[in-house]
């Protein structure tokens, strides 16, 4: 059998190489398809058709397959982030305690429906399964950072602060 | 590693600790951070060191009743002070030594005198970043005492005499399941600790693994000496950074001090463990999508048998168990089974921790004996519910499971028990629920939690949840009718019936146990046009009750 030779980097950006690390970390095993994804989505924020083929190839998986783990979990994403993202929690406690009212407020404030990016590119208003602080509901994370017990007037205010920066 | 060189290492810690006089504890679970505990901790830091005492300020893991946040432990005094900010750091380091602060002190006693800590003994005493730490509190004893003085079936006698069963949330006895893969052929085994906390509502596992990183890994290792393994894989939730990073510091140390790796206390035993990241699927906490995950795939679950015990990770003998389950090891190989088994009930052993949250007034994570009445856990641990509401249900098991209502607080919390009323124990979430919540549009967010989360490969998973998802929808906007009710429970037993994979068999759980026991509420919707709690919104003119029952 040929050696196996994973093809070039796409670019020179050096995100690429740290994308490649994980890979060769794992042998390049088919098996790391996921740890891979992930780490391009933390060093670029999305999945990309670049991105997706090139670590289909690197790692001898059929696209389609590659494509179907991406689609098949929630935390991978397709779409380039705003530059600002609120995460409402929507878990069991965080809905008991009202977060669907922080939710559509969120929405009407931003005139999105939830999952998408403003069209200005700043602000995404994203949903979470749960993120686990159920005591402290309903949750909210603003850009990472948990918040806790949010009210709908807290939210906007953080809107607000992003709004004018 | 040796037995004695672990107890010069506790030793050390000791003769460190001696050296201050207070030791100030600051909770740094994520509730108590998401309320400023990182800032409090700095400010502590910083005036322990302009008091010149000698004062130790020690970041813990969740102590428990996260709603008091930012919690505070003074010892040895074993003061507790609540809703502390770093505006009180000053009082507090002046304090030592002095009388407490007064304003902060809080009276939790009745939370937890009925707490029996097993699986969180650790947590709030220890920093999770430091093995030390662990070692100084038996930390790895039960490891090393099983690699030099036990048989690996000696092991197992001993976990099956402790009658432990899955704390994952179906109960099978987990002696049993060690014995199965320990005679399973072949020589790669693996074992893989589920860590995929799904049920949305619960986050015991995240606080395990958080505040005691090493005593999962401690009790993995023990079970893959058990069952003959030298590899291991535990899967987190993305959501879970946190976890991911104490659990990434707690393999690096462990390796370090030779607990982890080659030849292990100078025996031939060799184990390391990886750490794999779930990506956002409910379905993977099911065991052979979990192992489909770790395998690069998507998680779709497979038929069983072959049972991952036989046939798990590409194809070898897995053991796979849930991280509470993991974190009830030690303790059961150091103490002894019957010391394990003399908790709980009849035919439910041990401990089993809850996520307390909702309508009640002290949310957090509580540590019970099985069998306890559920009605101390709420009244008691929990403090009721606030706001002069009255409690209407409490839901265990998340998505898969059901609601209980408040006419059944009597119950005593055990496996089987659960069962018989149509819920399930479930990984632990415990949410209550008030007169301002509709139990219609409850089982309507199960539903639509379980149709987003449905891996989409068998049929009545796949379409029962969108029918069901549909004919809910329509009873919360008052169009339902009598027959939609009917046709609703049918298909229920139908998806309950012929799923494939215990999403699909367990998600009408919701739907059932509300109509079994909220039935009024439904009526209301469809008859007369109402929703008792006031949460679902209908436009919908009342017909002729007579004319919608017919």
């Amino acid at each position: 059998m040929l050696a196996f030779t994973p093809p070039p980097l796409p670019s020179d950006d050096k995100r690429w190489k740290i994308v490649n690390g994980t890979m060769r970390k794992n042998g390049f095993a088919r098996h790391a398809l996921i740890e891979t994804l992930h780490t391009v989505q933390s060093a670029f924020g999305y999945l990309d058709d670049d991105s997706i083929r090139f670590v289909a190839r690197s790692l001898r998986v059929p696209l389609s397959q590659a494509y179907g783990v991406v689609t098949f979990y929630h935390y991978f994403s397709l779409k380039p982030p705003g530059k600002h993202t609120i995460t409402v929690c929507a878990g069991t406690a965080c809905y008991i305690k009202g977060a669907d009212k922080l939710v559509a407020t969120a929405e009407k404030r931003l005139g999105i429906p939830q999952g998408q990016t403003t069209a200005d590119g700043e602000i995404s208003l994203m949903t979470a399964r749960c993120v686990g602080a159920c005591s402290r509901a309903p949750v909210a994370l603003c850009d990472g950072e948990v918040m806790g017990e949010v009210s709908s007037e807290q939210m906007l205010e953080q809107l607000e602060r992003w709004a004018v920066e | 590693m040796t037995i004695e060189e672990l107890e010069q290492i506790a030793k050390s810690v000791c003769q460190e600790n001696e050296k201050y006089d207070y030791e100030v504890n600051v909770c740094m679970d994520l509730a108590c951070m998401s309320q400023g505990a990182d800032r409090l901790r700095d400010a502590l830091v910083k005036a322990a060191e302009a008091s010149g005492k000698q004062v130790l300020v020690r970041r813990t893991g969740c102590m428990g009743p996260c709603s008091s946040g930012p919690l505070v432990r003074v010892d040895p005094e074993e003061l507790l002070y609540h809703h502390v900010n770093d505006g009180h750091a000053e009082a507090i380091v002046n304090s030592l030594g002095a009388s407490p602060v007064p304003d902060l002190q809080c009276d939790l006693n009745d939370h937890f005198d009925r707490q029996v800590r097993v699986v969180l003994e650790n947590a709030g005493h220890i920093d999770p970043e430091k093995i030390d730490d662990y070692i100084s509190r038996d930390g790895y004893k039960a490891l090393l005492t099983a690699l030099t003085e036990m048989t690996p079936s000696g092991v197992i006698h001993r976990i099956t005499e402790s009658g432990l069963r899955g704390r994952g949330g179906g109960g099978y006895p987990t002696g049993l399941k060690w014995g199965t893969v320990a005679k399973a052929g072949g020589d790669v085994k693996y074992v893989v600790c589920n860590g995929d906390e799904g049920d949305p509502g619960a986050f015991m596992d995240r606080s395990v693994m958080e505040g005691d990183p090493h005593r999962v890994l401690e009790g993995m290792a023990i079970a893959a000496y058990a069952v003959g393994a030298s590899k291991g894989f535990i899967y987190v939730r993305a959501e879970y950074p946190v976890a991911v990073a104490r659990l990434t510091t707690a393999l690096r140390d462990a390796r370090r001090r030779g607990l982890l790796g080659n030849s292990i206390c100078n025996t031939p035993f060799n184990f390391d463990v990886e750490i794999r990241l779930g990506a956002g699927a409910f379905v993977c906490g099911e065991e052979t999508a979990l192992l489909a995950s770790i395998e690069g795939r998507r998680g779709a679950p497979k038929t069983r048998p072959p049972y991952p015990a036989v046939s798990g990770l590409w194809g070898k003998p897995t053991l796979l168990n849930n991280v509470e389950t993991y974190a009830n090891i030690a303790p059961i190989v150091r103490n002894g089974g019957k010391w394990f088994a003399n908790m709980g009930s009849e035919r439910s052993k041990g401990t089993k921790v809850f996520a307390l949250t909702g309508k009640i007034t002290n949310t957090g994570l509580v540590e019970v004996p099985m069998g306890i009445k559920l009605r101390e856990i709420i009244e008691v641990i929990g403090g009721g519910v606030p706001g002069g509401h009255t409690l209407k249900a409490v839901q265990t098991g998340g998505p898969s499971g059901g609601c209980i209502p408040a006419e059944m607080l009597d119950l005593g919390v055990s496996y089987d028990a659960l069962m018989a009323v149509g819920s399930i124990m479930g990984s632990g979430g415990m949410i209550v629920m008030d007169d301002t919540s509709c139990m219609v549009n409850v089982a309507k967010f199960f539903v639509e939690f379980c149709k987003t989360e449905s891996c989409g490969k068998c049929i009545p998973c796949r379409a029962g949840t969108a029918q069901m998802h549909t004919l809910l929808t329509r009873i919360c906007e008052g169009k339902g009718t009598m027959e939609d009710l009917e046709l609703l429970m049918s298909l229920c037993e139908t998806i309950k019936e012929t799923s494939l994979c215990g999403l699909g068999m367990t998600a009408p759980n919701p739907v059932l146990s509300t109509i079994k026991y909220f039935r009024n509420e439904y009526i209301e919707h469809i008859v007369h046009k109402r929703c008792p709690a006031g949460v679902c919104n209908i436009n919908v003119p009342v017909a002729d009750s007579k004319e919608v029952l017919a």
